[in-house]
């Protein structure tokens, strides 16, 4: 197959490939050169291109103007937490829409693919009003709890699981397996590449969560990164330096997690999306 | 399509024979159920709940007041801001969807030819999409800086005196259609998904024809793809209608409201100036219209999506 191209064609697709990488990337590496260097030099001319020596000093005074740490932290947890609960929830779900016949079950999961159009905006009154009479404002309960049963995540895993072979289940039935032991020893087992795929989306949902989080919090130790970082914004002076900085800490994790398991994802993603 | 169905029906067969199992109705009812309970809880509940206190003048705190239609009155007749933010929402979708979509098909196109190292450029090309959108607009903040920006900087190289993107009424809401354009790798990567499942048996038959790229473009991928395209269509005006975090992070909705999208209007009414009633008819109001434009979509979408089974049912 490689050789069906000429050499024209290959340096146009290459040349094409290279612009692209430097869009996807370029970016990246300002915010970047951004962190490295204090506010005021960042306003040079020319601009300054490589990095600077300056990251420390940006993190003390990221700490001291926001507590980096403990919002570092805060999106830790509820992003895991939420990450853990909403894959179980998911392929739990995704389990019974693939495997088993019940009635009204194509009317049910029609349903569940209708709510992905509903604009949260539609919701965010009534979720608000009812963590206000729970009295869950500024708690992570409130954060996570909402999004738990997400739609994408069960339609993602329904496709996937739809590749287990009945008969692996029907011998767990025979050998007396109770449907629950099936699920967690047999199903999730065979589902690895899908739950990572599934997880790694979640995951990022959670982590880049801005509205709802904006909405629900207001107290600034509660913050998550998103919610801390737009916070800067709204300062008197705006500082690029630690600006670039927070930018660089929000992202960092979730590329790295997205690098070490971008294999399962674009798979899961690519096997869950077109089948319909 | 049609294959779908089939498969169904022989797994209909074959589970039918396991009703042995005493518990085998309630068991699957088990597994969905955390997703029911949560739908109930925090979706389909609130939703109902919004739409009662969209016929309420419902403050934040203090008394709460049955106004009949009267906020949907409100805002189609005594609302300037509902008007301009509507209309700056639809001028972010028109210039936005039709570029998301091409851009992203070009890229799926281009990541699907057969060279080496493929792979690290789609993971490449994806990056942009793992960022918050908080993130995001920071990064494209700084890019766009006027004076200072990077971008600027190299506009400058070619002679160009590139604005003060973001401060400018005229730039602004292109600057941000830019940026989210950036972001938008999962539309990449379900094209991508759908040019695999092309199978290239038709290729093949097309170039013993004598067909060229054009035409196999044409006549082969487009209408191939074309159910997946209604999708990301959808998808996309879903999205653009719901754009709030680059308003609300870069630009606050201005300069001179350019960039005061319906999103941030429905936002702003109820957390800045806790009008909750109202704010909640403007977000049926919204809700509405994805319908609307869903429903005309899909309805238009017998003329130009094809479908694999159609051929075999005639």
């Amino acid at each position: 197959m490689r050789n069906q191209y000429s050499l024209l064609n290959k340096i146009v697709i290459y040349s094409f490939l290279l612009i692209g990488v430097i869009i996807s990337i370029g970016p990246f590496y300002w915010m970047f050169i951004g962190a490295t260097h204090p506010s005021g030099e960042i306003f040079n001319i020319p601009p300054q291109l490589l990095p600077g020596d300056y990251l420390v000093e940006n993190f003390i005074s990221l700490q001291e103007s926001l507590g980096m740490l403990k919002i570092i932290w805060n999106s830790l947890f509820i992003a895991l937490t939420f990450t853990v609960l909403s894959t179980l929830i998911s392929a739990a779900a995704g389990y019974a829409f693939a495997k088993f016949q019940f009635k009204g079950r194509d009317k049910i999961f029609f349903m569940l693919l209708l709510t992905i159009m509903i604009p949260y905006q539609v919701t965010l009154i009534p979720l608000f009003e009812l963590m206000v009479s729970l009295e869950w404002l500024n708690t992570y309960s409130a954060v996570i709890l909402p999004n738990l049963a997400f739609p994408f995540g069960i339609y993602l895993m329904r496709q996937n699981m739809k590749s287990i072979p009945d008969s692996l289940i029907e011998a767990a039935r025979i050998d007396g397996a109770g449907e629950f032991r099936i699920f967690f020893t047999i199903v999730l087992a065979t589902m690895r590449p899908a739950l990572a795929a599934v997880a790694i989306f979640l995951f990022m949902f959670q982590w880049n969560n801005f509205i709802w989080p904006l909405v629900i919090l207001n107290s600034s130790e509660m913050f998550t990164l998103p919610v801390a970082l737009s916070s800067l914004i709204g300062m008197a002076r705006v500082d690029y330096g630690q600006l670039m900085l927070g930018a660089t800490l929000s992202t960092l994790p979730i590329m790295i997690f997205f690098l070490i398991l971008q294999k399962q994802f674009i798979s899961g993603i690519l096997g869950g999306s077109v089948k319909e | 399509m049609s294959t779908e169905i089939s498969t169904n029906v022989s797994k209909q067969t074959v589970l039918q024979t396991k009703k042995k199992f005493k518990w085998g109705s309630i068991i699957p009812f088990l597994f969905i159920s955390p997703w029911v309970i949560g739908f109930f809880a925090f979706t389909f509940g609130p939703l109902l709940f919004s739409l009662v206190i969209s016929f309420f003048n419902w403050p934040i705190v203090g008394e709460t007041k049955f106004v009949g239609f009267q906020n949907y009155i409100e805002m189609f007749t005594n609302d300037p801001y509902f008007w301009s933010s509507l209309a700056v929402t639809v001028k972010f979708a028109v210039l936005f969807v039709p570029f998301n979509l091409i851009i992203a098909l070009f890229l799926a196109i281009l990541l699907n030819q057969k060279v080496k190292a493929m792979s690290a450029f789609r993971t490449i090309f994806y990056l942009p999409s793992v960022i918050s959108g908080v993130a995001l607009a920071m990064i494209w903040a700084w890019v766009f800086s006027g004076e200072y920006g990077i971008l600027n900087y190299f506009l400058s190289f070619v002679g160009i005196n590139g604005p003060d993107w973001l401060n400018d009424p005229n730039w602004a809401l292109v600057a941000m259609v830019i940026a989210s354009l950036w972001g938008q790798g999962t539309m990449m990567l379900i094209f991508l998904a759908g040019l695999k499942n092309i199978p290239q048996n038709l290729y093949e038959a097309a170039s013993i024809d004598g067909a060229g790229k054009v035409t196999k473009f044409f006549k082969i991928t487009i209408p191939m793809l074309s159910p997946i395209i209604l999708f990301n269509l959808i998808m996309t005006i879903i999205a653009a209608f719901q754009q709030l975090t680059l308003a609300l992070v870069l630009t606050g909705g201005g300069p001179l409201r350019s960039t005061y999208f319906y999103a941030m209007y429905v936002y702003e009414n109820a957390f800045k100036y806790f009008k909750m009633g109202y704010s909640s008819a403007n977000a049926w109001f919204m809700f509405i219209i994805v319908l609307g434009l869903t429903f005309i979509v899909f309805k238009s979408s017998t003329m130009w999506v094809y479908y694999e089974g159609e051929m075999k049912n005639k």
